[in-house]
């Protein structure tokens, strides 16, 4: 099989991104879905995203693409800053353009003045730019370019649209397309792109079984040709033996086409068999960031390794054979998370530094972040850096 | 806790020592369930057999749609209309389930044969306390059993399960434990009148991995407690592997292949299971391998396939197999699968008196 174009240039970045749901009648900020989440995806990769249900990994996809109205944090997307809630040191770009815009195509930064007007300038003698408000873009051109999978294929497409009408709504909104000809060409095209028969345009999704609901899913999404896709568990709802006929299609969807995934499951071993790098997820904060067979190998975090081992594996010997770590308790709720370390309730490690401080995302290895104090001990070399 | 364990221990011995003459548990031969719909007739469960011996534990892997969780209903005397159980037999102990008055068979669920279901929330009551259904399940098989008698014997069922602070947690309602803990009470109502057979239809499928991990520990403790027997129905090899001694895959409502748990994951002689197990990403992958996916999509049951239900998707598929549904043939021992590639096999090896070929993975296509 052909290889992946994997680039060094970012696609997504995001910084300190959070999301809070209030909640009526309960003081303090609710819901903590997304807390202080940092990471980046490079230009062709796939990151994974696990975690236990209720660990914020589906709230974090969403709010990348700002389907949620994230609280606090920045989201730049292709060296664009798509989001920005402030309190953050702006960062430096080349040229004006590359700065947030509201929709009036002003400057949502200023730059920063002292009490007799004069700009700021930092040691390089540039001005400096605070933010002026908290503010996100207009999305609607972005939405070409990221798009998202979504996990139920039945529950996400419109009942009363025949297939065409869905995929063709997409490049209806982006006015994709030339004439009637031309769209009816583009929809057959995605079809037959997606493994579906080209004559099924005409069907409603009930006529369809679950994989091939998905296909059309999938078919919706690349409508409008992004450049980055949330896979939002695309093939939890499936079954065994379809799951991987759509793992090997969103594989070569992203060599034909060159797109970014984040993709977002909480099977392990499909995750590890199709990403990149993986980032695990416990209670709204990352715990574990790494390369996917690395992190496989050689899990730092104790709640990645419980992961790890909780997952059975299809080999009888094998399975009855390894050490399995059994995580004592469920997992706390979102709306009062512990303090400190917020796995440490579970964590069989737990120190009482773990109840008090929060641990910091740090690269205890090359490519491979990690928050736990534990580390500390073993990696002392990395206790100083911190990731930017 | 000592009278759950002195009763778990007599009924352990007692099932020790049924196993040890050859006694079975259940025997189900040529099971057909059929349900009439206005679309016409879908056989969910087209001719099943198998035996499942005391304190073993018999897996049942097939996508939706297979028919395993209806076989499951057949034995417990639950399937809804317009379902029916059309031809064959189901033996529990020596005795006929499928001849068994209504009244019989209330008494027959719970105290002989319990079953633990994939969603606990939809299966408690949410009215009623916890301790509440627990009490019920025992006085209504037991209504010589005082109510203060009872409750103690929940307690130490919920003890049993894993629960802490049983005396608050009896007081509570369904919806104030969280999943993993509401499918140990579900557990904890299933054994509570010491069945020997509890069929768990997909238990921990709604679970995370980490409390499927802990459910699955605990049945498996319970089971080496109680000796009890298992039907674990689910489409996760992962968890078959794990707890099964054997078993029993299904295809479109039919047994393609069943055996020993070592049989199917090391030498699976059915294209389907093969193809399920290709398909999955290997575990100790340490670099990037492509998947193999089984081609096509689970048979429409409503109008299924002359001949083997998987012929169309499989990859080898002949002529005889669009025609015939295959016989089970035995390959080792307790080791069964039903394949025209298997029987060629099997006919060709006693002609030249060979052994049979059952560990040649690569077959060639006849067409």
């Amino acid at each position: 099989m052909s290889e992946k174009k994997l680039s060094g240039e970012n696609l997504l970045e995001v910084t300190n991104l959070k999301k809070y749901f209030p909640v009526k009648g309960v003081r303090g900020p609710g819901v903590q879905a997304v807390e202080n989440v940092s990471f980046f995806i490079r230009k062709g990769e796939t990151l994974g995203l696990v975690g236990e249900s209720g660990c914020g990994k589906t709230t974090l996809g969403r709010t990348i693409l700002q389907l949620y109205q994230p609280t606090a944090g920045r989201i730049i997307y292709d060296n664009e800053i798509i989001y920005d809630g402030g309190g953050l040191p702006v960062p430096k770009r080349d040229g004006e353009g590359k700065l947030l815009r509201d929709e009036n195509g002003k400057l949502i930064y200023q730059e920063k003045t002292d009490a007799s007007g004069a700009p700021v300038l930092d040691e390089n003698g540039q001005p400096e730019y605070v933010l002026s408000k908290k503010s996100s873009v207009n999305m609607l051109p972005y939405r070409r370019k990221m798009q998202i999978i979504f996990q139920d294929p039945s529950a996400s497409l419109d009942p009363r649209m025949t297939v065409g009408e869905i995929i063709g709504e997409a490049l209806d909104i982006h006015k994709l397309y030339e004439n009637k000809v031309d769209r009816a060409e583009q929809i057959k095209a995605l079809l037959d792109h997606v493994g579906l028969n080209t004559e099924h345009a005409n069907r409603y999704p009930h006529e369809f079984s679950g994989g091939q609901q998905q296909r059309v899913g999938i078919a919706r999404a690349l409508a409008v040709k992004p450049e980055f896709i949330v896979c939002d568990e695309p093939i939890s709802a499936l079954d065994v033996s379809i799951q991987s006929q759509i793992v090997n299609m969103l594989e070569d969807i992203q060599i034909r086409n060159n797109v970014t995934y984040l993709f977002i499951a909480h099977d392990l071993s499909v995750v590890r068999h199709i990403s990149d790098r993986i980032g695990v997820m416990y209670l709204g904060t990352m715990v574990e960031l790494g390369e996917s067979y690395e992190l496989n190998r050689n899990p730092l975090h104790p709640y990645t390794q419980t992961l790890l081992s909780a997952v059975p594996v299809p080999d009888p010997k094998l399975s009855k054979s390894r050490q399995r770590i059994v995580l004592e308790g469920d997992i706390p709720s979102p709306m009062n998370p512990p303090t400190g370390c917020r796995f440490h309730t579970r964590c069989p490690y737990a120190t009482d530094r773990c109840k008090e401080e929060v641990p910091a995302f740090r690269e205890y290895e090359p490519n491979h972040w990690a928050a736990c104090h534990l580390l500390e001990e073993s990696h002392p070399d990395a206790a100083g850096k911190t990731e930017d | 806790m000592d009278n759950v364990q002195q009763h778990d221990k007599e009924l352990h011995d007692a099932a020790h020592e049924r196993d040890a003459q050859g006694e079975k548990l259940l025997e189900v031969k040529d099971l057909h369930v059929s349900f009439f719909t206005p679309a016409g007739e879908v056989k969910a469960v087209g001719g099943i057999s198998y035996e499942l011996g005391y304190g073993e534990v018999m897996g049942i892997v097939g996508e939706s749609g297979s028919g395993k969780s209806q076989e499951a209903y057949a034995i417990m005397g639950l399937l809804q209309s317009p379902g029916k159980v059309i031809g064959g037999s189901i033996t529990f102990e020596g005795e006929d389930v499928l001849a068994k008055t209504r009244e019989e068979m209330t008494d027959f669920r719970g105290t002989r044969a319990a079953m633990i279901f994939q969603n606990p929330m939809t299966s408690l009551n949410p009215v009623y306390t916890v301790g509440n259904q627990l009490i019920e399940a025992l006085r209504t098989h037991d209504k010589s059993i005082s109510k203060k008698e009872a409750a103690k014997r929940a307690m130490e069922m919920l003890e049993l399960v894993g629960i802490n602070n049983v005396a608050k947690r009896m007081k509570q309602y369904p919806h104030e434990f969280s999943g993993g803990m509401r499918q140990r009470v579900m557990i904890a109502m299933g054994l509570i009148c010491h069945p020997k057979l509890l069929i768990a239809d997909e238990p921990t499928t709604a679970l995370d991995v980490t409390i499927q991990a802990q459910i699955l520990e605990l049945m498996k403790d319970l089971q080496k407690k109680t000796h009890m027997g298992i039907i674990f129905i689910t489409h996760n090899l992962g968890v078959v592997a794990e707890i099964c001694d054997k078993v029993s895959v299904m295809y479109a409502g039919k047994i393609v292949e069943q055996g020993a748990v070592n049989d199917i994951f090391y030498k699976p002689s059915h294209p389907y299971t093969l193809g399920l197990l290709r398909s999955m990403p290997r575990v100790d992958a340490d670099e990037h391998e492509r998947l193999i996916p089984i081609e096509g999509t689970p048979v429409d049951m409503l109008n299924p396939p002359d001949g083997c239900p998987f012929a169309p998707r499989c990859e080898h598929c002949m002529k005889i197999c669009l025609q015939k549904m295959p016989p089970h043939v035995e390959i080792g021992e307790g080791h069964k699968s039903a394949c025209w590639l298997r029987v060629l096999e099997k006919k060709k090896g006693e002609a030249f008196g060979a052994e049979g070929g059952a560990e040649e993975r690569q077959s060639k296509k006849e067409d």
